[in-house]
């Protein structure tokens, strides 16, 4: 019950305005990698808009350009999404624990929409129960920072020179590597699970280029891979409580 | 087949929406399950894993500007520096190296 009653909306709007200014500044520079790689996969500039707009998500994006660039189908985009993406479930249980149990529907609705992994990290660090207006704020900078990055890159991307759109390709990537290997340097358990993920999925990719397994797709492999290893881990080390505390989020 | 992409945008944005926001309305009480909080608690770190590597060697002109890029990142990553830095390292990486006459 602390704080949340005290504190007035405008503080809690201000406060998710704070931190989530240093997020939108990062995000803007991704999301223009990404504009670079929707325009090349085939989609207009107000298409990779509206994707990072409603989609939020830049592993999940990345993914959905790459499935739509080499032609896929609506089933597997939606079954990509849901395991790509299946990180935010865990990320909003926890977020349902924070939120105050009286906070209502619409703002449930709302807060649901900007559950990122850099925006999740932000509202764990608050103290006692979420304000959904902590959200809001964290919303309202992050968001913009996305989408018109994303815009930028659609937009502009081509002019760029082709040296500079290659020196961008690798941000995403470097993006990933900033998430998952400040974790991997406090848990052994989560360091070797990335050896072995990026060694299994590099060894997928010489195989099926080796026998020309065209149908094992790239997002098929992610999928697969994800759920193989992810269970496999999950049986032969299961997670303390306090070891969840390790994860850094951005 | 996918004939329109903006029904791929939203289907996408369905499924991403539904898993953010279905937890927050449904779900007051925790999970319990130790294999099931344990696998999504794995889960990102395998997708990122797997998405980066080896795609990254692919995503410049040259792969040894990539696995430059790389290991800049990987370095930069363990040193603990924000995103944002280790995303333009990563970048200013690659166009030097592509500014070398190989």
């Amino acid at each position: 019950m602390k704080g949340i009653f005290m504190t007035p909306r405008k503080t809690w709007l201000m406060r998710g305005l704070r931190d989530g200014l240093p997020i939108g500044i990062g995000y803007f520079a991704v999301a223009f990698a990404l504009g670079i790689k929707a325009t090349a996969a085939g989609l207009n500039a107000w298409q990779s808009t509206l994707l990072s707009l409603l989609n939020v998500t830049s592993a999940g994006e990345a993914a959905g350009i790459a499935l739509l660039g080499v032609g896929t189908t609506y089933v597997e985009l939606a079954f990509t999404q849901l395991v790509i993406n299946i990180r935010y479930l865990l990320m909003s249980c926890s977020l349902s624990q924070k939120l105050a149990p009286e906070t209502g529907l619409l703002h449930r609705l709302l807060v649901g929409y900007g559950v990122t992994d850099e925006i999740f990290g932000i509202s764990c660090a608050v103290e006692g129960h979420l304000s959904p207006y902590y959200s809001y704020g964290a919303i309202l900078v992050a968001v913009p920072g996305w989408t018109l990055g994303t815009l930028l890159g659609a937009v502009m991307g081509s002019l760029l020179p082709a040296r500079a759109t290659s020196a961008l390709g690798v941000a995403l990537y470097a993006m990933f590597l900033a998430i998952i290997l400040p974790p991997a340097r406090k848990s052994r358990v989560i360091a070797t699970l990335v050896a072995v993920s990026m060694a299994a999925s590099a060894a997928l990719t010489v195989l099926c280029q080796v026998l020309s397994l065209t149908w094992f797709t790239e997002g098929f492999r992610i999928v697969a891979l994800t759920v193989t290893i992810a269970l496999a881990a999950a049986i032969l080390c299961p997670v303390k409580e306090k070891d969840e505390e390790v994860q850094d989020h951005g | 087949m996918v004939n329109s992409i903006l029904l791929a945008i939203l289907t996408m944005a369905a499924v991403t929406y539904l898993i953010r926001v279905l937890p927050l309305v449904l779900i007051r009480r925790e999970i319990k399950n130790k294999t099931v909080r344990s696998f999504l608690y794995y889960v990102p770190y395998v997708t990122l894993s797997v998405m980066t590597f080896p795609a990254i060697l692919s995503a410049t002109g040259i792969v040894w500007s990539a696995l430059a890029a790389l290991a800049v990142a990987v370095v930069l990553s363990l040193r603990g520096c924000k995103l944002p830095v280790v995303a333009a390292c990563a970048c200013a990486t690659v166009f030097l190296v592509e500014l070398i006459p190989f």
